[in-house]
C-alpha cells in the first residue's frame, strides 16, 4: 500500500502542544496580523474540550468576557499560536466540559471537580 | 501546454497554508508516468501521447501489451491513458512525466469515477422533496407525478426517476495545487475529488481558468 495520509502532515505538527488537558486554565498566545504589523494577543480561559487527532486536532477555550461567554476553537498545531501557557490545573471527570455553558456568575470560572481524586477514589 | 498525469487518490487531510489557515486537501499520488507511445498525424491520424502509470506484474500483461511496452522500453504498467498534443510540442517514448510538471498554486482539473451508490430513489438521486411523512400520507419518498395522461400517452424523455447513482466519470475543475512533493510523487490538491480512496484519477492543467488568474 501507499503511504498513509498522515505522513504528509507530519512536518506541520508542532511539538510540545500536548502540555495541557481539558479543565486547565490556559493562556493562548496567538499571532495577530494588523496590516503590516504582527503582534501577540492572549486569549485566556478554560480549555473545555479537545477534539480530533493529528493535524485535525482542535481545542476549545471558554472565558467570560464583559459578562458574555466567549468560546474560541484553535487548531492545536496552528502556526498562529506562539505558545500555550497553563496557569491553573484541575482534574476533571469528563472529556468535554460543555456544562460550563450553563453556568452563570462566579461558578462560570470555577472548576471544582477535584474532589474524587483528592480523596484517593 | 497539454499533458496529464495518471494517479491514485490516497485520501483527504488538512494542511496549513502560507496564511496559517487550515485547508482541506486531497493527497494524490501522481506519476511517474512513462511515455509509452507517441502518435503522429502521418501515422495515426492525430497527434497524441500515450502514457502509463503504476506497477504491474509482467505475467498479468498480454503478449501484445508486452510488445507494445517493450517497443517504448517501459516497465510493465497498470493503466494507459493518452492526451492530445498541441502544435509544436513533442515527447519521446521512454520519457517520464512526474509531479514536477506542476507547481504550487497551479490550477488543475481532476477526472475520476465517482463513488457508486447503487440503485437509488429520486430523493437521494435528484434531491426530490418526497411526500408527507405522516397524516395518512402514502407518498413518503415517491417522485410525484411522472407526466401526462392519454395525450401524449408516454413519459417524456429524460424524466428523473429512480436508478443507478454514482460510478460516473466526473471532472472537477479549477482545483488549486497546494503542495508538490516530488520525493513521494505526491500532489496536494485543495478540496475533494470524486471516487473512493485508492481509485484512479487523472490530473491535467485546468482548461477554464479565469483570465485574471492565468
Amino acid at each position: 500500500m501507499s503511504t498513509p495520509v498522515t505522513e504528509f502532515t507530519k512536518d506541520q505538527l508542532k511539538e510540545g502542544r500536548d502540555q495541557f488537558k481539558v479543565g486547565d486554565g490556559v493562556r493562548v498566545h496567538t499571532r495577530v496580523r494588523e496590516g503590516e504589523k504582527e503582534r501577540i494577543q492572549i486569549f485566556h480561559g478554560i480549555c473545555i474540550a479537545k477534539k480530533g487527532s493529528g493535524i485535525h486536532e482542535t481545542f476549545t477555550v471558554r472565558r467570560i468576557a464583559s459578562g458574555v461567554g466567549v468560546e474560541r476553537v484553535f487548531p492545536v498545531h496552528s502556526p498562529n499560536i506562539e505558545k500555550i501557557e497553563v496557569d491553573r490545573e484541575s482534574v476533571v471527570m469528563r472529556a468535554k466540559m460543555y456544562y460550563m455553558r450553563e453556568r452563570i456568575g462566579k461558578r462560570a470560572s470555577l472548576v471544582k471537580e477535584k474532589r474524587l481524586v483528592e480523596q484517593g477514589r | 501546454m497539454s499533458f496529464l498525469l495518471i494517479g491514485k487518490k490516497i485520501g483527504m487531510t488538512q494542511v496549513f497554508d502560507e496564511n496559517n489557515r487550515l485547508l482541506p486537501v486531497t493527497v494524490v499520488e501522481a506519476g511517474p508516468c512513462p511515455v509509452t507511445q507517441v502518435k503522429t498525424v502521418e501515422k495515426d491520424g492525430y497527434a497524441a501521447v500515450q502514457i502509463g502509470f503504476g506497477v504491474q506484474k509482467e505475467q498479468r500483461l498480454s503478449e501484445p501489451e508486452k510488445g507494445h511496452l517493450a517497443k517504448a522500453g517501459v516497465d510493465p504498467v497498470r493503466v494507459l491513458r493518452e492526451f492530445r498534443l498541441a502544435e509544436g510540442e513533442s515527447y519521446e517514448p521512454g520519457e517520464t512525466l512526474t509531479v514536477e510538471k506542476f507547481a504550487e498554486g497551479d490550477k488543475v482539473d481532476v477526472v475520476a469515477v465517482s463513488k457508486g451508490k447503487g440503485f437509488q430513489g429520486v430523493v437521494k438521486r435528484y434531491n426530490f422533496g418526497g411526500g408527507q411523512a405522516t397524516h395518512g400520507s402514502m407518498t413518503h419518498r415517491r417522485g410525484g407525478s411522472y407526466g401526462f395522461a392519454q395525450d401524449p400517452g408516454h413519459i417524456i424523455k429524460g424524466k428523473k426517476m429512480p436508478g443507478h447513482m454514482g460510478h460516473r466519470r466526473r471532472t472537477v475543475q479549477n482545483l488549486r495545487i497546494v503542495g508538490v512533493r516530488p520525493e513521494d510523487n505526491v500532489l496536494l490538491v485543495k478540496g475533494s475529488l470524486p471516487g473512493p480512496n485508492g481509485s484512479l484519477v487523472t490530473v491535467r492543467p485546468a482548461k477554464k481558468t479565469r483570465k485574471s488568474a492565468a
